[in-house]
């Protein structure tokens, strides 16, 4: 009997503490969107709708994988100047006349590569993860813009244009690569053992180290994961645009840290929830978006998101 | 399945001019709880991590049943059946009963965990054990510290564990857990299984224990069975006010 109590009392507790997050965030979002409609009749169209989904869909491939890293206790600081080195090596690439499909293989290969190196410095040197991206990212940026002299390149031709700006059922491409990027994610953090092993070792390393686990292996592999996405961000952003800048990106780190506390990743590691960071996605976009509609100099975005992690991280902190 | 015949000869570790073991030698048979006592820094820890594969010893020998090893890595000595429990209990609180019998050794279909067939053994697992726990897919952060303990020990089972090294189980444990898993190790030797216990409770290791070893500035100065000693030799012999 008191057993059965016992079970109880826990499925009490870890439902509402699993979906509060989540409902919080669907509250959040309901309100803002009810109240941005009432201040301005545009923001309930379609085609905002639409507009709001593409300018999130690149942050959702960011904190879909960010969230992953976070989960392991970790942290990427690099991505920032990996999706401006990615969009800068395809667009060298296609002006010097390799397919599309060579070209967005090698911004890929290049993204992944530097997660590598990430991973592999952080799991086998044991440095912070903190320093070890944030340096790379630095090496990124810096590349970036040594090999466009700081000069964006543009004008890539229709193929790649597909991309960033191609439509599928009257969806954008980029907004698909989101779905499919988060739906993968969650996929990877509830089904696998990558998943598993992510919050393990943001949880309790050691207790994986013990039993046996290639724990670096899969570190590695995480950040490695994270590079990719970034460079797919640093590509779809060149299409879109047809122009790869060597200062785009600034920030995006930051930005996808705040989705992934604001859907309920602790940054201390553990528990990961990959809903939980595209609803905080969505909701960093609607609001961008309303700003926006509402004449809100940009300056001010950037406050509001600073003000948003630091809030975020405390409730969080609060809950644990 | 039957317990492992582990032998250590003359093993030396030392920490920088920090001598943890200087020499150590053990025996331990199947089907036996052998306690490990001494006081702290006595060295016990260090021989642990040496027999776990966390450590390699600076000098000396570990035979299991007939192999002879320099050294043993974590996965090398869960080949073995060396399970090790130790007194942090190494669980993910955010995963639940059944990820944490698994760990390391999940079961899969493909590329996904196949948790329907992990709950299901770990419920039969838990059962064997005789442990009764509210369900296989709570979160372990949930439970009570005997619970977790137990959680701890059936991990140690699943991976096949034949030599169980228990650091300190009972020591964050109140009467009612303290039971349960002494009633938990005495099955494991009733079952065959060879155990060893760190502990700093005298009264608890002679209820349970058929051998104690004493160790003492890295040696270890005694190894004898409980029915030839009693508690208070043991602590002269820990204290250095006895000699073997």
């Amino acid at each position: 009997m008191a057993v059965l109590w016992q079970r109880a009392k826990a499925n009490i507790s870890v439902g509402t503490g699993k979906y509060f997050n989540q409902v919080l965030l669907v509250t959040a979002l309901a309100v803002l969107a009810a109240v941005l409609s009432l201040v301005s009749p545009h923001f309930w169209q379609w085609d905002n709708a639409k507009n709001i989904l593409e300018q999130t869909a690149v942050l959702i491939v960011m904190s879909v994988a960010m969230t992953i890293v976070i989960a392991s206790g970790g942290i990427d600081l690099s991505v920032g100047g990996v999706v401006a080195l990615s969009g800068i090596v395809a667009g060298l690439c296609l002006k010097a006349g390799a397919t599309v499909a060579a070209a967005v293989t090698c911004a890929l290969g290049l993204g992944s590569l530097v997660g590598l190196l990430n991973g592999s410095l952080i799991s086998l040197l044991d440095i912070n993860p903190f320093i070890v991206t944030l340096g790379c990212g630095s090496i990124a940026r810096g590349l970036a813009l040594i090999l466009t002299q700081g000069i964006p390149i543009y004008g890539f031709g229709s193929g790649f244009a597909c991309l960033g700006k191609g439509n599928i059922m009257g969806l954008t491409v980029p907004v698909w690569l989101a779905l499919a990027v988060a739906l993968l994610g969650w996929v990877a953090a509830t089904r696998t053992k990558l998943g598993l092993y992510a919050s393990a070792m943001g949880e309790n390393e050691e207790a994986l180290l013990r039993t046996g686990v290639p724990v670096g292996w899969y570190k590695t592999g995480l950040y490695a994961i994270c590079g990719t996405a970034a460079a797919l961000v640093g590509l779809v952003l060149a299409s879109r645009l047809n122009t790869a800048d060597p200062t785009v990106g600034l920030g995006y780190e930051l930005q996808a840290i705040a989705a992934t506390v604001l859907g309920g990743t602790s940054m201390k590691g553990g528990a990961s929830s990959i809903p939980g960071t595209v609803i905080a996605c969505l909701l960093l976009g609607v609001l961008a978006n309303g700003l926006t509609i509402v004449s809100v100099q940009p300056y001010y975005q950037q406050l509001l998101i600073g003000i948003i992690i630091i809030a975020a991280v405390i409730v969080s902190e609060r809950k644990k | 399945m039957s317990g492992i015949r582990l032998k250590v000869k003359n093993l030396h570790k030392s920490f920088g001019s920090v001598k943890a073991l200087a020499g150590v030698d053990l025996t331990v048979e199947p089907g036996e709880v052998t306690a490990v006592v001494g006081d702290n820094g006595a060295g016990k820890s260090t021989f642990v991590k040496i027999i776990s594969g966390i450590l390699v010893p600076d000098e000396g020998r570990i035979i299991i049943d007939d192999r002879v090893y320099t050294h043993l890595t974590p996965a090398l000595a869960i080949q073995e059946g060396i399970a090790t429990v130790y007194q942090d209990l190494a669980l993910v609180n955010c995963g639940d009963v059944a990820t944490n019998v698994f760990l390391g050794r999940e079961l899969t279909r493909g590329i996904f965990l196949d948790r329907k067939r992990m709950y299901s053994r770990a419920r039969k697992v838990l059962e064997e054990m005789g442990i009764n726990l509210p369900a296989v897919d709570m979160l372990v952060g949930l439970l009570s510290g005997g619970q977790r303990q137990a959680v701890a020990m059936a991990r140690a089972v699943n991976m096949g564990g034949r030599l169980f090294v228990l650091d300190e189980p009972t020591a964050a444990l109140g009467y009612k857990e303290t039971c349960l898993v002494l009633d938990l190790i005495r099955r494991l030797r009733d079952q065959g299984y060879s155990v060893i216990i760190i502990s700093h409770n005298l009264h608890q290791v002679f209820s349970i224990a058929d051998s104690i070893c004493v160790f003492r500035h890295g040696r270890v100065v005694s190894c004898t069975s409980v029915k030839h000693t009693d508690p208070e030799t043991v602590v002269k012999l820990i204290t250095g006010t006895e000699t073997a």
